[in-house]
């Protein structure tokens, strides 16, 4: 046979590992399974619809605004929106969501020119503007008390504030219940557990790099024992409660991971993930929020730029500074 | 010391089970045979017209020499069978130019030339007399590199080596050439590698296997358990394992400095081939005519590990193992992460040629590169520790400063990083581009 003429020329390597930006949005949205049961769990139908709005709108606006058919693509924006809701109340009216699905993806991304450009989370970008514009419904006594097996049960009937909300009366509550989450929170942030297990598969297929959540969790874990207050009997178990309340979880495993909108280098990263636990814990301690992670994790998506300059990695055999 | 593994590489699926089990088969003479006269790095050879009188129609024997340059990096080339010239002139290379070639038509005689003969008994051999049997015998890396074989037998003043380490890692995915030989060709790499010791007066040899070919392990640790200088060192199946750097690394956890060779920290190493082509030229005087290759992929009928004569065309060779399939869309020479692809098979079989490989629409990814999501995949991967993104995105913006600010000179293009991304972005195409830019301004 003469298959001179048709063989391909191109450069080496001739052969490409399977894995494709849609095979790892997969792969996160498993991660993110275990997190979402829970939420419908803890939630009921509240969260549920929450979820299926958050994601369908997601995908929609990023199918029209790129003049696309194929709604789910590449599967960031179902990422974006399943990551929103996840970190919504479930208290939120369903336009609502809407509104924040559409900001994610317009402002958080598209504006920026598309997946990989944008330099803030998008599902982070949603929630700020939610929590800006609409605050009444985002944070203050809006928060349902779980109530686990009653799907059919209109949560937002009873509902208070988050523990973070006043941290030394949060002694109500046990640290193996926080663990598990069955707490007032927004709907996938409360279960440290389910949360953990996403991660460690997340873990597993290579996805996430242990120097983000780690530094991010660790820093709140000291701060939280350094000047948490000492609830909880001694100071350990006050960190351990800044790690297992609020956002901490959620953000250090899922957030502060992104690819797109965090350092690339392996020092950068563990930078990084110590600059979201620091800002997170002074707007907790110190600041007019109860809670801090989103804008911890927003502002340090600012400096990724100037922290992966500065933190290039030494080139195998290079220089080694003499000890 | 040695060390378990080394920083950043990829598993790629291997294929090496289509012809690891596969015994060396002696290929028939061809019907041409084409030998260019570059086929190593460094000066290129110069037709000897004067001296051998090698000229159209003149008839050759086999390993007479047809081309050779003074210069120290250089490896001559000879004729790998007895005929006649056919033709002198601009031929196909694989490394995808036209390059000076003799084309000779094999008169089927096998004659070889007069001054074939032994060098005499290891023993009796000065270094200076294995440097230069080397040399005149053209041998160069086998492994693909190409770098002549003598220049890495002579260690620069004050720069004593004390380690030889054979190359038996073989971490290309498909290739099984250099399994094969360690199988069936053992004793003659041991000798090889006594012959360097030798020459570069070096305390220990180490060869280094991967451990995904344990039979082969075996044989080389039987073999060398009498000797007190020299042992076997399990290697991590991983690629690029047996890049030189990486492979000092783990075998005696020295670090090469960047930018430098292997001898700065007093290794040499060379390919399990080498070592048998150096043993051939010293035991029977034959210079490099001839070279083992794997003949693989999924677009091959009848894969195979072949011994041809260098200068056979992969036409013949592809020829000889049944044909390509039609399924068949790219041709490399080599292994899939560094070869090179062939626009046909007109091509000659060169010194550097470890395999033939056809891969078909199945295996090769066609798919389009989408925006880079910055997941540092390409980071973790990069045995040197580089930033492939940013040194491929500084390239792509005509940044030339930035990339070699990142350190992009010290890419050696083992291509891990595109292997893994997940955008498929052609990261080494554009840090290639780069490096050459780099040059280019430096030069100037
Ligand atoms: S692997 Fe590809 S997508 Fe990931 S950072 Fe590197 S270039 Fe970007
Ligand atoms: S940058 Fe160069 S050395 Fe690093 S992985 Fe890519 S090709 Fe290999």
């Amino acid at each position: 046979m003469n298959i001179n003429g048709k063989l391909i020329v191109s450069s080496s390597p001739h052969i490409r590992s399977v894995e494709t930006i849609q095979s790892v949005m997969i792969d996160v949205m498993i991660a993110l399974f275990p997190a979402a049961l829970m939420a419908v769990f803890l939630f009921g139908y509240r969260a549920l619809l929450t979820i299926i709005i958050a994601v369908a709108a997601a995908m929609l606006t990023e199918a029209i605004w790129r003049r696309k058919r194929d709604i789910f693509s590449d599967g960031s924006a179902a990422v974006t929106g399943l990551l929103l809701a996840l970190i919504l109340p479930a208290t939120v009216p369903w336009w609502l969501v809407i509104v924040g699905s559409v900001s994610a993806i317009v402002v958080g991304k598209q504006v920026f020119g598309g997946i990989g450009y944008n330099i803030f989370n998008p599902a982070l970008v949603g929630r700020a503007i939610l929590v800006v514009s609409w605050g009444g419904h985002m944070a203050g006594d809006i928060w349902p008390s779980p109530q686990p097996f009653a799907f059919g049960y209109d949560i937002s009937v009873v509902t208070g504030a988050t523990v973070l909300a006043a941290p030394e009366k949060a002694v109500t509550f046990s640290l193996p219940e926080l663990f598990i989450g069955n707490i007032a929170g927004s709907l996938g942030e409360t279960s440290a557990l389910a949360l953990l297990i996403g991660g460690v598969w997340l873990v597993y297929k290579g996805h996430i790099d242990l120097r983000i959540p780690g530094g991010f969790i660790g820093t709140v874990f000291v701060i939280g024992v350094l000047f948490g207050g000492g609830f909880y009997g001694n100071i350990y178990m006050t960190g351990l409660f800044h790690v297992l309340a609020g956002g901490v979880m959620i953000g250090a495993i899922y957030m502060a991971t992104d690819f797109v909108t965090t350092p690339v280098t392996p020092g950068g990263r563990l930078i990084f993930g110590i600059g979201c636990g620091l800002i997170t814990m002074l707007i907790r301690l110190w600041g007019a929020l109860p809670e801090g992670v989103t804008f911890g994790i927003l502002l340090m998506n600012a400096f990724t730029p100037i922290i992966d300059n500065f933190t290039i990695p030494q080139r195998f055999g290079g220089v080694k500074k003499s000890a | 010391m040695a060390q378990s593994s080394f920083k950043g590489g990829v598993h790629p699926e291997d294929y090496k089970e289509m012809t690891s089990s596969l015994a060396i088969v002696k290929m028939p003479l061809p019907g041409k045979v084409v030998v260019p006269m570059q086929q190593h790095i460094g000066a290129p050879c110069e037709l000897l017209a004067d001296v051998e009188k090698i000229e159209k129609g003149c008839s050759v024997k086999a390993g007479q020499k047809l081309g050779d340059n003074k210069g120290f990096v250089s490896a001559p080339v000879h004729a790998p069978t007895s005929g006649t010239v056919v033709d002198i002139g601009p031929y196909n290379h694989p490394l995808g130019m036209k390059i000076t070639a003799v084309t000779i038509e094999p008169d089927g005689k096998d004659e070889w030339a007069d001054n074939i003969k032994p060098a005499g008994n290891l023993e009796d051999l000065s270094p200076d007399d294995i440097r230069k049997v080397v040399r005149e015998a053209g041998i160069v890396g086998l492994g693909g590199a190409t770098f002549p074989a003598h220049v890495k037998l002579s260690p620069p003043e004050g720069k004593p080596i004390d380690v030889v380490i054979i190359n038996g890692a073989e971490c290309e995915p498909y290739l099984t050439a250099d399994h094969r030989v360690m199988l069936e060709k053992s004793e003659e790499i041991i000798f090889g590698l006594k012959t360097m010791i030798k020459a570069l007066g070096a305390a220990e040899g180490i060869i280094g296997i991967e451990n995904n070919k344990p039979d082969a392990q075996k044989v080389m640790e039987s073999l060398v358990a009498e000797e007190e200088n020299i042992r076997v060192c399990s290697l991590p199946t991983k690629y690029p394992q047996g890049a030189e750097k990486m492979l000092i690394n783990v075998t005696t956890g020295r670090i090469v400095p960047a930018g430098e060779l292997p001898m700065e920290v007093g290794v040499v190493n060379h390919n399990v081939g080498t070592a048998v082509a150096i043993t051939q030229a010293i035991r029977e005087g034959k210079p490099l005519v001839e070279r083992i290759l794997t003949v693989t992929g999924l677009g091959v009928n009848e894969p195979a590990n072949l011994q041809v004569r260098l200068g056979t065309l992969a036409s013949e060779v592809l020829e000889y193992c049944g044909g390509l399939k039609e399924t068949t869309v790219k041709l490399l020479m080599g292994g899939p992460m560094m070869g090179l692809a062939q626009p046909n098979t007109d091509i000659p079989i060169i010194k550097g040629t470890s395999g033939i490989l056809a891969l078909t629409d199945e295996d090769v990814s066609l798919s389009e590169s989408s925006p880079c999501i910055r997941c540092a995949k390409c980071v973790s991967v990069c045995p040197m520790s580089l930033m492939p993104t940013s040194i491929a995105k500084a390239a792509e913006h005509g940044d030339f400063k930035r990339a070699e600010k990142l350190y992009g000179l010290d890419c050696f293009e083992c291509g891990c990083c595109s292997y893994i991304c997940p955008s498929k972005i052609p990261l080494v195409q554009w840090i290639r581009i780069g490096k050459n830019e780099i040059m280019k301004s430096k030069k100037s």
